[in-house]
């Protein structure tokens, strides 16, 4: 079905693509979402010193992998960030493409972590600390899968030159998954 | 970061759009109006939703006051009311009143119809995600209304849904019925914050040319200031949800204090939003009778910027109140004496904001048609509940009222001003704009005074009741010898019967929708003499809204300007 764009999303009164304001409030509330569940974390832990035990015991090799193939997958997603301003779509969408196997690769990493942790015991239910852990991961990696079909559909469109703006929109929710990790790996796995 | 192909600033977009605008074609009833992006059908949508969600949450209270009143007793249309019935009418009349009819009326269904048409565009930003959104708000009511009929019924654990009551179900009773409710919540967070961040989007980005800031009507400016409060209140009870979630139904411990779990962790992720989110539906509500009152005083708007201010006051101060809901809770007294003085700071501006109304109204050549009875109605009103939260925002006295009728009494007399008595002022001011058709004016103050006798006739014993002890959440009163006196009992049935006086006076309203539908006369473009741009096109506005698109020249509430030929001065009327 053909979508004619109403005069409203193209005007720019802020003087900012509309797209990109809206990405902006949006990941606002994401923020105030994972705010939330990383506030209500800390002081629990802050009460708790015992959850150190429980913190030992996940795998910071894990973690330490999963944070540098997030962080590597960011750069192609600004290099097809590049590719979009030069307006080479087909470039655009391969790098894309690659940021979609680095979440790939996070996830299949997170599937082996935690059925490894979960055959030894560690389950959702063993005490508050894995509690915290397993939905936080879990949220965020809700997030991974929300950020990889996204990037799919856009860089669908990027291949065929369309609607190349929104390959920067991808990139910046991208970063933002990226800097929920970088905020979840020193709370869930350094802190002792 | 740069854009690179976004879209290029547009000197000549509105008129290169408007010469590729789809053509109004005949199309399918379930295109046309199911599934169709227009922001005035989707208005009409949340608002028909919200209607009718409301005459779900009018028939809870039915069935529960009924009950307090004549306890025990067959109940007509509802039958012998259980217990465990009983608790699940009373959480469902609050959650519903609240997330299923005051936000989708007062900010869904007038802010789709509104900013739109007040800014100047043709449409919402993204009427793709408008649809979306409501279509998830359709879906969670849905949910809603399913838990009814499941194993164990409705959630009963009051809308705070305070935990460890509604996480485990061996004490709430309800194993499938309390997770959707829990669901159905946060789907209409997810409805509201895709709304939201399309209607601050808009509001932003999608004005006419000439639609400075300073140019734009209060209730557009309201309505995203309460989106915005909304999206930065949610976040962290959504993250609560999802940990409530878990609690019921995979077997963590985040709020049970038996296993190094926190119950009052969610009083303060439930708080944090709870308290802002009233502020959520005031703000619109006042926004609506900023309009009504402007246009039916027929005078500039008394300290428009000022208005500004105290509403980002009111926004932000709303941050910082939301513990004064937890004196008995057990937090520390040192901590309650901050939050009772952040609470009384809180109702300096919305006092102020009165203050400009009543300034607007002095000196006006008053209009008293059916919209500004209403918005009058609204500031009387809403005070008594303004004047009663003094009481409760106090510490000191809240320990003795707090969980009595006195605070149900004080809710409803901030909730009731906002969603019914607001709404209804937005209904019959925009209805001729809506429709294309007048509304009946006797039809309308039948309505409107036996509303109001109903409303007050329900609330003001309440207050009465709560000061000499009644628990809020007691199903039979005669088993409690010192709250079972006659005279206590006299109140709850007076009441009882406000309630069903103000059930059967909307009556009258549906007249005056039937009558408005049969016989109502042509509205014309601009019944009220308004000059604000919804105004300035037909009634109702046809598809892209205005044909051409306006400019806009000057504020928003030139009425009755010393020299002008006409009392008021249209937004996009030129200079001359």
């Amino acid at each position: 079905m053909s979508f004619a764009k109403p005069i409203a999303t193209l005007r720019t009164s802020a003087g900012l693509p509309t797209g990109r304001l809206a990405l902006w409030w949006l990941l606002a509330s994401e923020v105030i979402i994972f705010g939330g569940l990383l506030a209500s974390y800390v002081m629990q832990r802050l009460g708790h010193p015992e959850w150190a035990h429980d913190a030992a015991h996940t795998n910071i090799w894990f973690g330490a992998g999963n944070t540098i193939i997030l962080l590597t997958s960011s750069l192609s997603a600004v290099l097809g960030h590049q590719a979009a301003q030069t307006g080479d779509g087909k470039k655009a969408a391969r790098y894309l493409w690659l940021t979609i196997g680095g979440a790939a690769w996070f996830l299949i990493n997170k599937g082996f972590e935690w059925s490894g942790e979960i055959s030894h015991g560690f389950t959702i239910t063993k005490s508050g600390f894995w509690s915290f852990y397993y939905t936080a991961a879990g949220l965020h990696g809700l997030h991974v899968i929300a950020g990889a079909t996204a990037m799919a559909v856009v860089a669908l469109d990027a291949a065929k030159n369309k609607e190349l703006q929104r390959v920067e929109y991808v990139g910046i929710y991208w970063h933002l998954v990226d800097v929920i990790w970088i905020f979840l790996f020193p709370l869930l796995y350094i802190a002792k | 970061m740069t854009t690179t192909t976004a879209p290029t600033s547009h000197a000549g977009a509105d008129d290169h759009a408007a010469d590729h605008a789809p053509a109004e074609h005949e199309q399918s009833f379930f295109m046309k109006y199911l599934w169709s992006t227009d922001h005035k059908v989707i208005g009409f949508q949340y608002m028909i939703t919200g209607l009718l969600m409301a005459i779900i949450g009018g028939y809870m209270a039915y069935g529960f006051r009924m009950q307090l009143a004549w306890p025990g007793e067959w109940i007509p249309g509802v039958g012998f009311l259980s217990s465990q019935q009983y608790n699940a009418y009373v959480t469902t009349h609050g959650t519903v009143m609240i997330f299923w009819f005051a936000m989708p009326v007062l900010i869904a269904a007038f802010g789709n119809w509104l900013i739109p048409l007040m800014t100047g565009c043709d449409d919402m930003a993204f009427p793709r995600i408008n649809r979306l959104s409501y279509q998830v708000f359709f879906v969670s009511a849905l949910v809603l209304l399913a838990s009814f009929f499941v194993d164990g019924g409705a959630f009963g654990g009051a809308w705070t849904a305070y935990p460890p009551l509604s996480a485990k179900a061996t004490m709430n009773l309800t194993p499938l019925g309390s997770t959707l409710w829990v669901v159905a919540v946060a789907l209409e967070f997810v409805a509201f914050l895709l709304g939201g961040i399309n209607f601050i989007t808009t509001s932003m980005n999608a004005r006419a040319p000439g639609m400075t800031m300073m140019r734009i009507p209060i209730v557009v400016w309201t309505i995203v200031v309460a989106s915005i409060l909304f999206m930065v209140s949610v976040g962290p009870l959504v993250a609560g949800a999802a940990m409530l979630v878990l609690d019921q139904q995979v077997g963590t411990h985040f709020y049970d204090p038996g296993h190094g779990g926190d119950p009052i962790l969610w009083q303060h992720l439930f708080w944090f939003f709870g308290h802002p989110e009233v502020y959520v539906v005031l703000l619109p509500a006042m926004g609506v009778c900023a309009e009504i009152i402007t246009c039916n005083a027929r005078k500039k708007f008394f300290g428009y910027q000022t208005f500004l201010y105290t509403l980002f006051a009111t926004g932000i101060i709303s941050f910082f109140v939301w513990a004064h809901h937890q004196f008995v809770a057990g937090i520390d007294p040192r901590m309650a004496n901050i939050f009772t003085i952040t609470t009384l700071i809180i109702s300096i501006p919305i006092a102020e904001m009165i203050f400009l109304y009543i300034a607007t109204l002095a000196g006006g050549q008053i209009r008293l048609n059916v919209p500004m009875l209403w918005a009058l109605s609204f500031l009387a009103e809403f005070l008594l509940g303004g004047v009663t939260g003094i009481f409760l925002g106090a510490s000191g006295s809240d320990i003795y009222f707090h969980d009595t009728y006195f605070v149900i009494a004080h809710f409803h007399y901030t909730f009731v001003p906002i969603a019914v008595i607001a709404c209804f002022a937005g209904f019959t001011h925009w209805i001729p704009k809506m429709t294309g058709r007048m509304m009946n004016e006797t039809i309308g103050k039948l309505h409107f005074w036996t509303t109001i006798v109903g409303f007050n006739l329900v609330f003001l014993p309440l207050f009465i009741t709560g000061m000499w002890g009644d628990h809020r959440r007691i199903y039979n009163y005669q088993h409690f010898p010192d709250l079972s006196t006659q005279a206590m009992q006299d109140l709850r049935i007076a009441s009882t019967v406000g309630l069903l006086i103000m059930i059967a006076a909307q009556g009258f309203f549906v007249w005056n929708l039937v009558w408005t539908w049969k016989k109502g006369p042509p509205a014309g473009n601009n019944p009220w003499r308004g000059t604000t741009l919804e105004w300035q096109t037909t009634s109702p506005p046809g598809h892209g809204n205005f044909h051409p698109m306006p400019t806009v020249h000057r504020g928003p509430y030139e009425y009755s300007v010393p020299g002008a030929a006409e009392d008021f001065i249209p937004q996009n009327q030129p200079p001359a």
